[in-house]
């Protein structure tokens, strides 16, 4: 028979299910094999492959990709704990981390969930509630009304007793959505309403809740941890100020410039919150900071947190294994006197997404994919590997990458170091921007809050600069270079190997080859004109300049590498050639040059020429056109979502629409052609 | 006389019993005084050739190629780099055709630029038009070198690729282009004889192909058209207003919509050049074309010694002597050379070497040809054949010896051994002519008349009869003799206003530009790029299967 289990702790954990996926279900597996635990991976159809069901010492498809029927498909769940005799469910973060409802069913079925009694999550997650809690139990909250008449005058009523700027929020909302900042009553009503659009879509909930607005906030969490033996610590703080679309990008841990005695009170607030609601497990208590360092409690998040590694580079822990090990019963492993803080961490957020198109999710293939190496003060959480793909069912968070360093300015160091070597080609990511970011001489500062890139857009997105005339030297040699290495390669399959027709010499006779090489800049064509020399090296001209050019290519650890010297200054890059593109990656940075497309080639396979294509995987939710149809540039088409997204595909161009692509409810893979337009006058042509 | 080798050749595959010892070249003593004027006569010769190639390669005027480019269309190397393979080399021939050859009128290569480079991996000859040089029409030298481009083609099996860009034949010259049986038509025979050997005949109408021209698409395998940019028609429409009254735009009476969509002159459709040369390389691809060697290969190697060291060894002064095993060390794979009879007649250095891998078969010259060295040329000749060894001739020639011993030896038997040998002889064969070429010694060392798959010359080379000094010689003294019988004076002027001219005359006329202008070799290399040169040529040589040779009757 089935062994039971009791709903008390007090008993080993020696399997645990991790209802999961990613970076946070590979996080937890590897304390899990630390440990001793055996691991149990659920997936969907989509993760098949998935880095965390390969890591797992088990693994058992819980239904199709989308979450609704897989990772949040909690009957199915429960079945895989049961049947591979899991005496404990680890939920990681989102999906069933914060459900009420999920933790009650695992105390039904004697499965260990792992994190705090369902009750502390439903007190916290109702923002109302867990303010009036945290203010009965001492711990500052911020001015606001969370009352149960909705009625638009009541909400008016308070917004102007507050004190405007205020923001108006969703009472069951999260990660921005159904939040709106007022900052004049003329606007009050608009966005309160636009507002509630919001929350009822997302949460179906249009309750909302009043708040004092603090401008250019920080935004500052205290790691919690309860036991079931009513004992409760403080982890220190982390600086999760500098956010994009209201999400997370950069932490850090301690917050920069927060003395030891506001540490002290941020914490003993924190543990006075987690105390309050009988906490068990990890947790986060997060507090909006003033420029006066005047903290306010904001919400308590039930859960382990994406950014949980800076607390535990600095306080030399691992939170999954404490969670683990209360949720067995035991006590927290260390007094508060016994946990210090030592150094200072990052992580970045590695995401596809574009930031220069505002941070728009992306998914697809990840062709290209290689990091730094990882050592004691480097840690790659990730949960793909190269090849694998950025599903659009999923977050499409790629990586967290953390570093520790004995100080803040060193770790900033590292950070920027590493992240130029995470290196990946197939889709955008927000690489580039995290270099700027970090790199930004306020962020250096520790200058941090929730406004810092909208206040520093203009140098954290720089407008393109035109390529240093180097790098597309550097570029040409890569491709020329890559041509002969195909060259070869065919070269040695023939029967006729050394004939020296099958060299890439470019050897004329009597004079030297010049082969005419356009590349393209970002939006400019750069012709060059590069000379084959006798001796192997390459005489490449750009404007009115000369540079001397020779290299070679070299494979390492399954990477091409460039070795470049232009005019005796020698350089190594890594190179990685897909499709029309080239990408040069350095401790200078990256560089992307592209190869033009032949016109031959560009009007047969490309289809934006003569129509639109869509900009990322996903839904057509709506077709606002049909056939025959004459559109103006910039009319709506098509209303696709995509990444929990809508998109609107609008007209590049004047003209009549002759053919659509996609029904409504169809779905479209990235760059795929969506509508076709009559061609405008074949005779006129290009 | 030869040191030992400084230079140690690199360990290899099956290198036991001493086989990696190199047996050839020495150490030049690059400090001597003969050695630097060497270098600097050989250096200066090679600049002079580096720069008229240069000048070469622009083609026609600089209006002529801005109008030609203002069209959208490229010039024709610039067809051609982006026809062959990315990066490869291109072999071109007969580069100095029509050099100085009509006056003060230019006809940069002959109007025509031909060579031999690798499309989708097949050795294809390549003929491309240049209508930058008086509108690409046929001047005589042109239609010469189309031909020859052709009968290398068919000697060695090369598909050909036509990049037609032409108005057809050069009306006033019409004489020297029409009627003979090497003249334009001939064009069109040997598409025709070759598509009938299964050498694939690929044309590219990338300008107008008029009248005769219109035959060279329509003859082909298959053809592809530019659009806009290409039209065949017999007859252009100014013709067909004169004949018929009919008004017709070039483009309507035979661009590329009208011959793809209706007559079915044409394959394929091009947008532009780079199109089409990418259908051509497609064309290329469908050929199901392989090159399957006669002859065994191994791992190329370069040569111990470097190729410049060729300009101080053998300078431009022919009257100077050097050992031409330090030409064949600075040309062979590892400088390796297995010497044939090396003790006898040893004025004919004939040894089997290997150049890219490729086994070849060497014959030199060290000086005039003995009896002894033209039977030993003659035996060398025929294990080349019976093994399917390629031959290289390195032609530096005087003659054969005269005088009444070598007569009555049977000097005149033994020579035509030696002729005959080359003539049947029917693996490729290749002569490079790095000095004098003269008398029956261009016979015996496989000259233009002996049907060399590739004769090339350096810049130092002379090729005549006999040197002119001999022949002002020879001359200076019929007369005097005359005069003698007459009975009357023979002043030292009367022989400087015989000898002279003469001298002028030969000294004019052996040049090797002047040779090179007349399509009589195809092409004047850098002697350093001989190693290069001959790679590509045996390459493109084994193409051909070879044939079995049959030698006729040998005057013993």
């Amino acid at each position: 028979g089935t062994r039971r289990y009791s709903a008390t702790t007090g008993r080993s954990i020696t399997k645990v299910l991790i209802a999961n996926r990613g970076e946070i279900a590979c996080r937890v597996m590897r304390t899990a094999k630390n440990m001793g635990v055996q691991s149990v991976a659920v997936y969907s159809d989509a993760d098949r492959n998935a880095m965390h069901v390969h890591m797992a010492d088990e693994a058992y498809c819980i239904g199709p990709a989308p979450s609704q029927q897989s990772y949040l498909a909690m009957e199915n769940i429960i079945h895989v704990a049961k049947i591979s005799a899991a005496q404990a469910i680890h939920p990681g973060y989102g999906f069933l981390s914060e459900n009420t409802e999920f933790a009650e069913l695992c105390k039904q079925e004697g499965i260990i969930f792992i994190g705090p009694p369902s009750s502390a999550i439903r007190d916290m997650g109702i923002k109302s509630t867990s303010k009036s809690i945290m203010a009965a139990a001492g711990v500052p909250v911020i001015e606001g009304y969370h009352g149960e008449d909705q009625s638009d005058q009541c909400l008016k009523e308070h917004a102007g007793r507050i004190g405007y700027p205020v923001m108006v929020k969703a009472v069951r909302g999260g990660g921005g959505k159904g939040m709106r900042i007022v900052r004049s009553e003329s606007e009050f009503q608009e966005q309160l309403e636009s507002a509630r659009r919001e929350a009822t879509k997302s949460f179906n909930d249009d309750a909302m809740l009043i708040e004092k607005f603090v401008d250019t906030p920080r935004h500052v969490e205290v790691q919690v941890f309860g036991d079931h033996h009513g004992n409760a610590v403080y982890l220190f703080e982390r600086d999760c100020s500098v956010q994009r679309r209201h999400q997370k990008i950069i932490e850090e841990a301690p917050g920069p410039g927060i003395e030891p005695e506001v540490r002290r009170k941020l914490g003993e607030a924190a543990v006075r919150a987690a105390k309050a609601v009988n906490y068990v497990g990890a947790g986060t208590v997060e507090f909006i900071m003033d420029s006066k360092h005047n903290f306010y409690f904001m919400e308590m998040n039930t859960r382990l947190q994406v950014e949980h590694p800076v607390t535990e580079m600095i306080t030399g822990t691992d939170l999954v294994e404490w969670q683990l090990r209360v949720a067995a019963g035991e006590k927290i492993p260390l007094r508060q006197e016994e946990i210090t803080l030592r150094g200072h961490a990052f992580e970045a957020r590695i995401y596809a997404e574009d930031p220069s198109n505002n941070f728009m999710p992306g998914a697809g293939p990840l062709v290209h994919l290689s990091t730094p190496p990882a050592d004691l003060s480097t840690r790659i959480e990730t949960g793909v590997r190269q090849g694998d793909e950025v599903s659009v069912h999923y977050d499409p968070m790629i990586a967290k990458l953390v570093v520790w360093a004995a100080d803040r300015q060193a770790a900033l160091t590292r950070l920027r170091y590493c992240l130029r070597q995470y290196n990946i080609v197939g889709l955008h990511t927000n690489i580039d921007f995290l270099l700027s970011l970090s790199g930004h001489p306020e962020f250096e500062a520790g200058n941090v809050h929730t406004d810092f890139i909208s206040q520093h857009h203009g140098a954290l997105f720089p407008t393109r600069k035109a390529t240093a005339k180097e790098f597309l030297c550097q570029a040409a040699l890569g491709l020329i270079l890559q041509e002969k290495a195909m060259t070869e390669a065919f070269r040695l399959q023939t029967q006729d190997p050394w004939s020296p027709f099958a060299s890439s010499s470019g050897r004329r006779l009597n004079v030297c080859y010049t082969r005419h090489v356009t590349l393209k800049d970002g939006k400019t064509n750069v012709a060059m004109a590069v000379t084959y020399n006798h001796d192997g090296s390459y005489s490449m001209q750009i404007d009115d300049k000369t540079f001397r050019v020779l290299g070679d290519l070299q494979s390492e650890g399954g990477c091409t590498y460039l070795n470049c010297c232009v005019d005796g200054a020698a350089k190594k890059a890594k190179l990685i050639i897909l499709e029309n593109t080239i990408h040069l990656f350095s401790t200078e940075g990256s560089v992307q040059i592209d190869i033009p497309t032949p016109k031959y080639l560009a009007s047969r396979s490309e289809g934006t020429q003569g129509g639109t294509t869509a900009p990322m995987t996903g839904t057509i939710e709506k077709v606002l056109v049909k056939a025959g149809d004459r559109v103006r540039a910039g009319d709506s088409l098509m209303v696709m979502i995509a990444m929990k997204m809508e998109h609107t595909i609008k007209a590049p161009k004047d003209g009549r629409i002759k053919k659509i692509f996609y029904r409504e409810g169809s779905q479209a893979n990235r760059h795929a052609p969506l509508i076709e337009f009559e061609e405008e006058n074949p005779e006129k042509g290009d | 006389s030869l040191r030992p080798c400084a230079r140690a050749a690199a360990p290899r595959l099956r290198a036991y019993h001493g086989d990696s010892v190199a047996t050839l070249g020495s150490q030049p003593d690059s400090g001597s005084a003969i050695y630097q004027e060497n270098y600097e006569q050989m250096q200066a010769l090679v600049n002079q050739l580096h720069e008229r190639a240069q000048h070469i390669r622009l083609g026609g005027g600089e209006r002529a190629r801005t109008l030609h480019l203002s069209r959208g269309k490229l010039l024709p190397r610039q067809r051609v780099d982006n026809l062959i393979d990315p990066g490869s080399p291109f072999l071109e021939l007969c580069q100095f055709a029509g050099y100085q050859l009509y006056g003060k009128e230019e006809v940069p290569a002959g109007g025509i630029v031909a060579g031999i480079g690798r499309v989708s991996g097949v050795e294809c000859m390549i003929v491309a038009n240049d209508a930058t040089v008086k509108g690409g029409t046929y001047y005589p030298v042109t239609v010469k070198k189309h031909l020859r481009a052709q009968e290398v083609a068919m000697q060695n099996q090369l598909t050909c690729i036509y990049l037609v860009d032409s108005g057809g034949a050069n009306l006033p010259w019409q004489a020297d282009i029409f009627p003979d049986r090497d003249h334009f038509g001939r064009i069109f025979y040997n598409q025709a004889i070759m598509s009938s050997q299964n050498i694939a005949q690929i044309a590219v109408v990338m300008g107008s192909c008029t009248a005769g021209g219109a035959y060279v698409p329509a003859m082909a395998d298959e053809n592809i058209i530019v659009r806009r940019q290409g039209t065949i028609f017999l007859g252009g429409p100014p013709l067909v207003k004169a004949a018929t009254g009919e008004e017709v735009s070039a483009e309507d009476l035979g661009g590329a919509d009208l011959h793809c969509r209706q007559s079915g002159v044409s394959d394929y459709y091009a947008l532009d050049d780079l199109h089409a040369l990418h259908l051509t390389r497609k064309v290329v691809r469908s050929l199901n074309y392989q090159k399957t060697l006669d002859v065994t290969i191994e791992p190329s190697e370069d040569p111990l010694f470097p190729a410049d060291e060729l300009y101080g060894i053998v300078g431009t002064n022919l009257k100077r002597n050097f050992d031409v095993r330090e030409v064949i060390a600075r040309i062979v794979d590892g400088s390796r050379f297995n010497e044939f009879k090396a003790l006898y007649g040893d004025t004919l250095v004939t040894g089997f070497a290997r150049i890219f891998g490729y086994p070849i078969g060497i014959i030199g010259n060290n000086g005039v040809l003995f009896s002894e060295s033209a039977k030993k040329g003659a035996h060398f000749i025929q294990l080349c054949c019976q093994r399917n060894i390629p031959l290289l001739f390195l032609q530096n020639i005087t003659g054969f010896m005269v005088g009444k011993d070598y007569e009555a030896g049977g000097i005149a038997k033994d020579g035509a051994k030696m002729v005959a040998a080359v003539a049947c002889a029917n693996v490729p064969k290749i002569t490079v002519i790095i000095g004098g070429s003269y008398g029956a010694g261009n016979y015996g060392m496989c000259g233009r008349a002996y049907s060399p798959r590739f004769l090339y010359l350096w810049p130092n080379a002379r090729i005549s009869v006999m040197g002119g000094e001999q022949a002002a010689n020879v001359l200076a003294t019929v007369a005097k003799d005359q005069k003698a019988r007459e009975g009357k004076q023979f002043s030292s002027a009367d022989e400087a206003a015989i000898k002279e001219p003469i001298i002028k005359k030969f000294e004019e006329e052996g040049n090797p530009y002047y040779s090179s202008a007349r399509l009589w070799d195809d092409g004047i290399i850098d002697p350093a790029d001989t190693r290069m040169v001959l790679g590509l040529s045996i390459s493109a040589a084994l193409n051909a299967p070879i044939q079995k040779t049959e030698f006729g009757t040998f005057r013993m």
